[in-house]
């Protein structure tokens, strides 16, 4: 059974603006956040079966919520992210404390190095991808990749729509990647060219990439998704995924959508 | 120094991740040049791989927004230090552990600062002056006491010679020697490059100075109407020779002859041999080549036409000369200071038939300035090239032939 780290968003909301999504007048609904919350909870929890690590929210951290972005982890070994902004950088020694209470050995990082977690590196079991420049540094993926004995490739995100690379790039378990090809250069898209076969590309439209459909949980044959991504959902299920697209809308406000919100923990 | 450098490494998955090709691209796309200095390819797709990159530009700025526009790619500049130096202990002694130079540009590291070596030559030291921020080369007899000597390899770096635009014999630089060698490409060159310095001149560039070594066989060998003409046409700036090449075109001009041989008759005439002191002797009395020159006692000849285009000539005496005659420098040091002192401007080095003045003018010239060594001895160019003068590029052929060669192509109609 798959355990995904979460955190509710008691104290979610738009407190400042760091990434093209963010508007402080934007204001956010705790209300419809919470239930948009739970019923991404419960699909995980009661139609897929994981398992959910609940961490304590704090006030004045409104976007600790995205625990896509605590760290990344291998086993039992993990690496606490090192945000870029200052802004998120009190709620590294939330997760930090999250992580050593739960037995993780943790590979310290050099402060200087930015490294936002999860949202930055994903990748399929042996091979995984570090998305650098706006947000994570580069330099940090090889030290990541010695610790975790891993290759990372690292790719370069030129739109700044799309931050992270967990909103542009989704690895799915059977070893296709759903993505949109604009947010990298020309040199990124030859590099996922050249790893990933044409059949196992598949790549979502604009509008739907805008609507964050990459941003998905993918456990076994389940993707959970944002609503209103019909043609993601559709190259979904013609390769046997099932969708279960939910709407997170308050979340997109702040820039973050299904994947954010959860860290897979192995 | 017109260009700027800076090493930077790069490492992690930068292969397949295409980060290299990417880095590499973004430099030459921006203006500057690189040079991969190491390589090292991970032997697993676990293993990172690691390459030292030495990024060029054609300016400071420029080479900074090369850095910053690399750097987000993971390029980082490679940790430097300021270079080590150490007071002269006393006059004319250097610092133990000193800084010996090659005679490749130079730049040292002071106060965080790559500050370029003014006058580089080959095998002298490096003074400091932290305050100004300056550097310059300085040979081993020149140093005074305290003057602060650069030491050890830390923080100096030394620029290679980047390829001349020009596509001519000199682009190779390759001191290859050869008695095979076709001449007339390479003289053909070197022509093109003195009409082009003599043009340059005329409009107060800098470096447009050519500058001929030579020695006595040019005089014998019958070379001595090319090289006045070369000189009265403006394309030779700078003479460095002996006494005795001065002494045998002066005979020529007051006798005809050279060490007592009639140079159109070609054997001796009566008392000949006298010739050769007479001519110093008179030279002596008058007060030196000038005045024969100015009251019109020697009215042809090289040394007339250097007179009269105020070429710059520097005469080092050796222990056989006769005389010697007057402003020949018989203190080798001194000699070798006021040649050094003739360097500055200099583009273009001939260095013709004299293997002692072809060596110490070698010696003296950075690798930058093109310089061709022409003698009928392969050992000369070799000897140079051995040396270090690796710029140099040798013709073996004698001294008369190549003159009138170069004369010609240059416009000379006899």
């Amino acid at each position: 059974m798959s355990r995904l780290l979460v955190c509710p968003p008691d104290y979610f909301g738009i407190d400042y603006e760091i990434n093209p999504w963010m508007h402080r007048s934007n204001g956010v609904s705790k209300t419809i956040a919470m239930r948009q919350w739970q019923s991404l909870m419960q699909v995980l929890e009661a139609e897929i079966g994981a398992g959910l690590e609940r961490m304590q929210p704090v006030p004045g951290l409104p976007d600790l919520v995205f625990t896509a972005n605590a760290g990344a982890i291998v086993g039992n070994r993990a690496v606490v992210s090192r945000f870029r902004y200052p802004e998120r950088q009190r709620e590294e020694a939330h997760f930090e404390r999250w992580f050593k209470d739960h037995g993780y050995d943790i590979l310290p990082l050099d402060r200087s190095l930015y490294f936002e977690g999860a949202g930055d590196l994903l990748g399929f079991s042996e091979e995984w991808f570090g998305g650098y420049r706006q947000r994570t540094d580069i330099r940090v993926f090889p030290r990541i990749s010695e610790w975790f004995q891993r290759e990372i490739i690292p790719l370069e995100l030129v739109d700044p729509r799309f931050y992270h690379l967990d909103t542009c790039f989704c690895p799915l378990s059977g070893g296709e990647l759903l993505y949109f090809p604009s947010a990298f250069d020309q040199y990124g898209q030859r590099v996922i060219a050249e790893r990933i076969a044409p059949e196992r590309r598949l790549v979502v439209p604009e509008v739907e990439a805008l609507k964050f459909a990459c941003n998905a949980v993918c456990l076994g044959k389940h993707v959970v998704l944002p609503s209103a991504c019909a043609e993601t959902m559709r190259l979904l299920e013609s390769r046997g995924y099932l969708s279960h697209p939910l709407p997170l809308d308050e979340f997109m406000k702040s820039g973050g959508s299904a994947k954010c919100l959860t860290l897979a923990l192995d | 120094m017109s260009f700027a450098q800076e090493t930077v490494v790069l490492q992690g998955h930068i292969i397949d991740s295409l980060i290299l090709a990417k880095v590499l691209d973004t430099i030459l796309m921006m203006g500057g040049t690189f040079d991969l200095k190491e390589m090292h390819i991970g032997a697993t797709r676990d293993e990172p791989s690691r390459a030292r990159i030495l990024v060029r530009a054609p300016s400071v700025p420029l080479l900074a927004e090369i850095i910053q526009a690399i750097q987000p790619h993971g390029a980082s500049v490679e940790r430097e230090s300021d270079c080590e130096y150490q007071p002269a202990p006393s006059d004319g002694v250097l610092p133990d552990g000193f800084y010996s130079t090659t005679h490749l540009a130079t730049q040292v590291r002071v106060e965080s600062e790559w500050i370029d070596v003014a006058g580089i030559e080959m095998d002298v030291a490096i003074s400091i002056d932290p305050i100004r921020n300056s550097a310059r080369a300085v040979p081993m007899g020149e140093v005074r006491k305290g003057e602060l000597i650069v030491t050890g390899r830390e923080g100096i770096r030394v620029i290679p010679l980047e390829r001349p635009r020009e596509r001519d014999v000199f682009g190779f630089m390759e001191s290859l020697v050869s008695a095979e060698r076709p001449h007339h490409p390479v003289i053909a060159d070197v022509a093109k490059r003195m009409v082009a310095m003599r043009e340059a001149g005329q409009h107060n560039r800098t470096g447009a100075k050519v500058l001929l070594a030579g020695g006595p066989a040019i005089i014998h060998a019958g070379g001595r109407e090319a090289l006045t003409w070369l000189i009265d046409s403006g394309f030779i700036h700078v003479l460095f020779c002996g006494n005795a090449l001065a002494a045998h075109d002066l005979e020529a001009a007051l006798y005809g002859t050279s060490l007592g041989y009639g140079l159109t008759a070609g054997r001796t005439v009566p008392h000949g041999h006298e010739h050769h002191l007479r001519t110093i002797n008179r030279i002596r009395a008058i007060g030196g080549i000038q005045q024969a020159v100015e009251t019109g006692m020697i009215k042809s000849g090289i040394m007339a036409a250097c007179v009269e285009r105020g070429v710059h000539v520097v005469m080092a005496g050796t222990i056989r000369d006769d005389g010697p005659l007057p402003g020949v420098i018989t203190d080798s040091v001194a000699a070798q200071r006021a040649m050094r002192a003739a360097i500055p401007g200099v583009g273009l080095a001939l260095l013709v038939a004299s293997t002692l003045h072809a060596v110490a003018t070698g010696n003296l010239l950075p690798a930058t300035v093109p310089t061709v060594c022409v003698d009928v001895n392969p050992a000369v160019p070799t000897k140079l090239a051995d040396r270090g003068s690796f710029q140099a590029v040798g013709l073996v052929m004698d001294a008369a032939s190549f003159l009138k060669e170069l004369a010609r192509e240059l416009g000379w109609s006899r």
